[in-house]
């Protein structure tokens, strides 16, 4: 894999219904290579289910998702999940497994030689600003709540996947360590130049992270907008998100961007 | 009763008796392990093995030794019958704990697991496995100290062991004989509880 490829996203008419319920109501959009595309929405808008079908977590009941003009269906998932990095808000390193042992596990799937596997192992967590001769060793239960979730994106680093998704990464950190942890996001997306598929519910973070903006209600899809856009627009669910950034001084930052 | 005679018939009876749990205990880890990882991929056979695993506890055990006898094949006077007999009351807990252990590992971890492009295998032997172990030796370790008990009535059916001195004490209604058969026993039920707890609690390490 070239150190430098990412990937092409494309959802095609996708429907998703449990039962009776449409979770995703024809959703149709490209994700270019590159860019990162926030899915944002209130809780039960369907934005998770959205991005587990990116990596063949969840299948679309209709339509295809094509991750490089690849259907899901059709992809080995297995090999499809491995050039994917995914990070979550429970992150869920393993218990068991040492901080190096956790970062270093899809290189290991991978079969990487070990002194590769140990050499990117320590070159990630330094990237995401932990000292490797302090964490390396160490088990997750020692770190607090924002190192685990740099160790965790340092792990969805690891092998040089084309394609990172995000599912709420930042939602269980305090509010200053979830600002430190977007800054390296941006840090990390101007030297690796990854498409970035990343789900939130907060407006800010949205309005902070995203090259464009998809808001979705009730599975269907509102609006697809840059920041700049989204922060015009007067739909009555823009509305309702922009509401929260009516008394808040970061809509001056963007503002000014 | 001459003394060196009583100590060896001791040393032959609690070997006897250690085999006849070790063989069990070996057995129902054989079934009971691998129809545990089954019932967490299988949700629907769950309420069947569990159920039936529950009844085999609840027969009393003179009486479960006693049903057997007659069946072809595992049934027949002896060690075979008794060992059919054991296998069944360890099962359980080892099955139920397998089951529980492996259900209990955090979704996140799992869901990072797939995610990550982990095989059915590796999710089982890396992940799910090594987490789980701790309950699981849990519940061999209660398998094994019950079945060290319940195999003193082995002896009732033929199959040897301690039993063989508490049920000739029982008849004889001679003290020292059902000591004989009750001590080591209680020595090696507790020797067991130990043994498996320290390696239990090696795997607290997590």
């Amino acid at each position: 894999m070239a150190a430098s490829s990412t990937a092409t996203v494309e959802f095609r008419s996708v429907s998703f219904r449990i039962g009776r319920n449409l979770i995703l109501d024809d959703l149709s959009f490209i994700i270019e290579p590159g860019e990162t595309l926030v899915l944002l929405g209130r809780s039960g808008s369907g934005k998770t289910t959205a991005l587990k079908m990116v990596n063949g977590l969840v299948l679309p009941s209709s339509g295809e998702v094509l991750v490089d003009g690849r259907a899901t269906a059709a992809w080995d998932l297995i090999q499809l999940r491995r050039g994917i990095g995914y990070v979550i808000q429970e992150v869920g390193l393993f218990p068991h497994f040492t901080i190096g042992a956790n970062v270093g596990l899809v290189p290991k799937l991978l079969e990487w030689p070990p002194e590769r596997i140990a050499a990117r192992t320590t070159e990630l967590l330094e990237q995401v600003g932990l000292d490797p001769g302090q964490f390396l060793n160490r088990k997750p239960r020692e770190l607090s709540g924002g190192q685990r979730q740099r160790v965790g994106v340092a792990r969805a680093l690891a092998a040089d996947p084309r394609l990172l998704l995000f599912d709420e990464p930042f939602g269980a950190l305090d509010p200053v360590t979830r600002l430190e942890l977007q800054d390296q996001f941006l840090a990390l997306r101007k030297s690796l130049h990854k498409t970035s598929i990343f789900v939130t519910h907060d407006v800010r973070e949205a309005l902070r992270l995203g090259t464009r903006i998809a808001l979705l209600d009730r599975g269907k899809l509102e609006i697809l907008a840059t920041p700049e856009e989204f922060l015009k627009s007067r739909t009555p669910q823009t509305r309702a998100f922009l509401d929260v950034l009516k008394m808040d001084v970061l809509k001056m930052d963007v503002l000014d961007r | 009763m001459n003394r060196p005679g009583l100590l060896r018939e001791i040393l032959q009876h609690t070997s006897e008796h250690f085999v006849l749990v070790l063989i069990s205990i070996a057995i129902a880890l054989a079934i009971g392990i691998p129809a545990g990882i089954l019932l967490t991929r299988r949700p629907m056979l769950r309420t069947g093995v569990l159920g039936f695993a529950n009844v085999m506890q609840t027969v009393p055990s003179l009486a479960l030794f006693g049903f057997l006898i007659p069946i072809p094949l595992i049934g027949g006077i002896g060690k075979r019958t008794a060992i059919v007999a054991l296998v069944l009351y360890a099962l359980l807990p080892i099955l139920r704990n397998t089951l529980v252990g492996i259900l209990s590992v955090e979704p996140a971890v799992r869901e990072s697991a797939i995610a990550m492009g982990m095989t059915g295998r590796q999710l089982l032997q890396q992940v799910e496995l090594p987490l789980a172990a701790r309950t699981i030796l849990a519940g061999v370790r209660v398998a094994t100290v019950t079945t060290i008990g319940t195999a003193t009535i082995a002896a009732a059916i033929g199959g040897g062991g301690l039993g063989e001195f508490i049920f000739r004490g029982i008849a004889s209604v001679d003290t020292t004989q059902i000591l004989a058969g009750a001590v080591p026993a209680a020595l090696l039920a507790l020797i067991s509880d130990g043994g498996i707890g320290w390696i239990e609690k090696r795997f607290s390490a997590v």
